[in-house]
């Protein structure tokens, strides 16, 4: 069998540019190594309970009716409606640092009121950051890269204020430590802050359904546990991939989001480009409570709370095995859903040393979560109700489990420093989009799927 | 094809590509980038809709021929001429 375009990877990615090639009509195979589908997003049972891989909360939220912004440029790319994704908004989230807290929810306007109550100082300051946000083309792929911190302060002249800013949209999607592009700023703040968050009310196992659904209706082929060992090579074009189990599969294009240096390791010259680019090197633990009772019966409302118990934010691959002077705490709960989640579960997230939890023999390993767990939880707590009496069911996953699941190298959420932007490769007729390419999250890898596969992969 | 067809075709195409759209009050003479907030991805849309369905090439300097329903149709019609009307 001979395809127009082999795509590695049946993440979020992967799954948006299969459904917009088979769409028009190419004939298209994803393989997936895993078992199931979803990547860094994905969903598991354990010990009867569902549980979602990533999602806190979908980014860039737009309410049923919106015409504009990226998710219904997505839905619309992808022949959706706005209820296939169902997303219901979020209640409302925070960020909070010593002696300062800066609430926020979908409506752009309460945030901008919360940052002139909390930093009067800093109102007129952040009305002219904000027009330099509105002003700034953040998708023109041309520009130069700007230190978004020395941006920002140019603007804001409280350095608390830049902290509070860049926490939530650093945890949220930034591949390099202490400071981001300003363009990925940009997209970054968009995307929270003024359009904001949602979480379909069955998690992400509803994305994940519609999104293969589409991609089978439309003609393309899935294969899971068919993980690719090489890529195949010719003249320096990409012409197929061998299987791990050997099998040989033919294609025109061959489309990777299994990441930048993972991909390279599956071609020829692997030991040259490999010593070329850096792997990323941030990544996290997440620990997930299950409750026997909502966080709202324990007075616990807010969606999401980012949380820095310094003045000054450190993102970056931490000494110790998890950094729990920060984190983010997630409640699925705490979204406007029509009825109640079935149960009450607490996420909570912090920076991980990744070779730390790499190294661990197995039954260190196991001892380490435990021990890591409590002294997140203890952590968190301070921000907010104290809900330990109330936990059922624990489960902790670590860069570790990323690796194993997803392959991506040092288990990196937000994958390697250096992206590539436009999707080439060395290699003609080999791409990459997702995490690589450089648009993250949910809504951002999708868009990446399809952004590469309308540039190269239609004619 | 007639005008009323391609009218027709073009609607449907809208249809998918906006599945949420509520198109019954749709003016012909205004733009669809005004109606309908359609951005350059989705003029592409259309015109990749149209050579998946009927094998026609549109090159880019035409493009601004789609602005409005009315305009589609009239740059349409001499190009699908020859085509069956859908059945
Ligand atoms: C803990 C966590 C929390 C997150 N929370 C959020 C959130 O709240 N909101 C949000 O917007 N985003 C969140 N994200 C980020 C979001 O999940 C990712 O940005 C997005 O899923 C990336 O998709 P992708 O398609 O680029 O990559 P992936 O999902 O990694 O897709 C790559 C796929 O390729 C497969 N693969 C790799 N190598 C091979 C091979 N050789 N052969 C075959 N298959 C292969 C992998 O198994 C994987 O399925 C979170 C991520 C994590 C890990």
């Amino acid at each position: 069998m001979r395809y127009d375009t082999i795509i590695i990877g049946a993440g979020l990615s992967g799954l948006a540019a299969g459904i917009r090639l088979a769409y028009f009509d190419k004939s298209v195979c994803i393989l997936e190594r895993h078992t199931t589908i979803g990547g860094l997003n994905s969903f598991y049972r354990l010990r009867g309970r569902n549980h979602d891989v990533g999602l806190h909360a979908v980014t860039n939220y737009a309410k049923p009716g919106t015409k504009k912004g990226p998710l219904s440029k997505l839905l619309r790319q992808l022949r959706l409606r706005w209820d296939d994704f169902a997303l219901c908004p979020q209640i409302g989230s925070s960020i909070a640092f010593p002696g300062h807290t800066l609430n926020f929810t979908n409506e752009f306007e309460y945030f901008q009121q919360q940052v002139s109550e909390v930093f009067p100082e800093q109102k007129d300051n952040f009305a002219k950051l904000v027009k330099a946000i509105e002003q700034h083309d953040a998708l023109d792929l041309e520009r130069e890269k700007v230190s978004g911190r020395k941006v920002v302060s140019s603007y804001i002249s409280d350095p608390l204020l830049v902290e509070m800013l860049f926490c939530p949209l650093m945890f949220y999607g930034s591949a390099t430590a202490h400071d981001m592009d300003f363009s990925q700023f940009v997209i970054m703040f968009n995307s929270i802050f003024r359009e904001g968050f949602g979480r379909p009310y069955q998690g992400i196992r509803l994305l994940l359904k519609k999104l293969v659904k589409q991609f089978r209706s439309f003609g393309g082929e899935l294969k899971l546990r068919s993980g690719v060992q090489s890529i195949r090579e010719k003249d320096g074009k990409a012409i197929g991939v061998v299987l791990d189990d050997g099998t040989v599969l033919e294609a025109d294009n061959v489309l990777s989001s299994a990441g930048s240096i993972e991909t390279f390791n599956l071609c020829q010259q692997k030991n040259e480009l490999v010593k070329k680019y850096q792997p990323g090197e941030i990544t996290y633990v997440e620990t997930i409570f299950s409750l026997d009772c909502l966080p709202s019966e324990l007075d616990h409302h807010k969606t999401i709370v980012f949380y820095n118990d310094q003045p000054d934010f450190r993102y970056e691959n931490p000494v110790l095995p998890a950094d729990v002077k920060s984190g983010i705490i997630c409640s699925p709960n705490n979204f406007d859903y029509d009825e109640p989640l079935e149960e009450g579960r607490i996420r909570i997230t912090a920076l991980a040393n990744t070779d730390y939890w790499m190294n661990l023999s197995e039954e260190k390993y196991l001892e380490e979560k435990k021990n890591w767990c409590e002294k997140i939880i203890d952590s968190a707590v301070r921000y907010i109700p104290d809900f330990r009496d109330h936990i059922l069911d624990t489960d902790m996953f670590t860069p570790r489990t990323i690796k194993k699941f997803t392959g991506h190298l040092n288990g990196c959420v937000y994958g390697a420093p250096d992206k590539f932007v436009n999707g080439k490769t060395h290699l003609k007729n080999l791409y990459l989009c997702g995490t690589d390419q450089g648009f993250l999250g949910i809504i951002g890898s999708m868009l990446s799927g399809i952004s590469i596969s309308n540039a190269y992969l239609m004619d | 094809m007639s005008t009323e067809d391609i009218r027709q075709v073009i609607l449907e195409i809208l249809e998918r590509i906006a599945p949420d759209e509520d198109l019954t009050d749709l003016k012909d003479d205004v733009p669809f980038r005004d109606q309908m907030e359609l951005d350059s991805m989705d003029f592409l849309d259309i015109v990749m809709e149209l050579r998946k369905m009927y094998r026609v090439q549109i090159p880019e300097e035409d493009y601004e021929n789609l602005v409005t329903m009315d305009k589609t149709v009239s740059y349409l019609l001499p190009i699908l001429k020859d085509v069956n009307s859908p059945a």
